[in-house]
C-alpha cells in the first residue's frame, strides 16, 4: 500500500491504494471526480522529493503528495 | 529557512542576520520584505506551508549560492497576516554587488513559482483560495 496525500487547498483526506508505479496512482485518482479540476494544475512529490516521471516505481510505505499552484510571499 | 506563526518581526530578522555575518566579509547585503496590501477589502492573507518539501526547495538555492560565494536567507509566516504586515523576508550576502543583485532577483522569482505555500484571502473571517494569483509548480499536470 501507498498513501496519497492532498496538500493545501485541495482539503481532501489521504488515500491509500495499491499502486506499482505512479501512473497507476493517476489511473485512480482521475477515478474520482472531486480532483477533475486539480489533476492538470498539481505537481508531484514521491516521500517529499518532486517527482516528474509517471514510470517512477513505487514500493510498499512510499508516500505521493499531491502539490496545488503555489503563491508564497 | 525560518518559519513563523504570524506576521514576521522584520526588524529582529535582519538585524540579526547583519549581526550573524558582521565579520564575513561580506561587500553587499540586500533585503527583501514583502509586505500585505490593503486591496480587494481583505483583512489579511493567510499561508499553509508544506516544510519538508520547501527546506529542499530552499536548500537547492543554498547551494546555488555557495556556488558564488554568497549566502541566501529567508523567513515566512504560516496562518494569519494582517494587512500592512510581512509574510515574507528573504536577503542575499555576497562580496560585491553585483552577484547579489542577480540572485535575490532569481531567488525571490523562483520562490513565487517554485515554494510549495499556498496563499488565502481573509474576508470576514473567512479564508479563500487565492487561485487566479497562484502559479502551478515546475512538472505539474504530470497526473492529468
Amino acid at each position: 500500500m501507498i498513501k496519497v496525500e492532498f496538500l493545501g487547498p485541495i482539503g481532501k483526506a489521504p488515500m491509500e491504494m495499491e499502486a506499482k508505479t505512479l501512473a497507476d496512482v493517476s489511473a485512480k485518482l482521475k477515478e474520482d471526480k472531486t480532483l477533475t479540476e486539480w489533476l492538470d494544475k498539481c505537481a508531484v512529490a514521491l516521500n517529499d522529493t518532486m517527482v516528474n516521471d509517471l514510470t517512477t516505481a513505487l514500493k510498499d510505505g512510499d508516500r505521493v503528495s499531491i502539490l496545488p499552484p503555489v503563491c508564497g510571499g | 529557512m525560518e518559519l513563523y506563526n504570524g506576521p514576521l518581526d522584520t526588524k529582529e530578522i535582519f538585524g540579526r542576520w547583519l549581526d550573524e555575518q558582521a565579520k564575513s566579509n561580506y561587500g553587499a547585503y540586500i533585503p527583501f520584505v514583502g509586505t500585505i496590501r490593503a486591496e480587494d477589502d481583505i483583512e489579511a492573507l493567510s499561508f499553509d506551508i508544506y516544510e519538508p518539501v520547501l527546506q529542499k526547495w530552499f536548500d537547492g538555492w543554498q547551494e546555488k549560492a555557495r556556488a558564488l560565494g554568497a549566502v541566501v536567507k529567508m523567513a515566512h509566516a504560516i496562518g494569519d497576516v494582517p494587512v500592512h504586515t510581512s509574510s515574507y523576508v528573504s536577503a542575499v550576502f555576497s562580496p560585491k554587488r553585483r552577484v547579489a543583485l542577480e540572485l535575490i532577483d532569481a531567488f525571490v522569482e523562483d520562490f513565487k513559482a517554485n515554494a510549495p505555500i499556498w496563499k488565502y484571502d481573509v474576508k470576514n473571517g473567512e479564508r479563500i483560495y487565492a487561485a487566479d494569483r497562484s502559479t502551478p509548480m515546475n512538472g505539474s499536470g504530470l497526473l492529468a
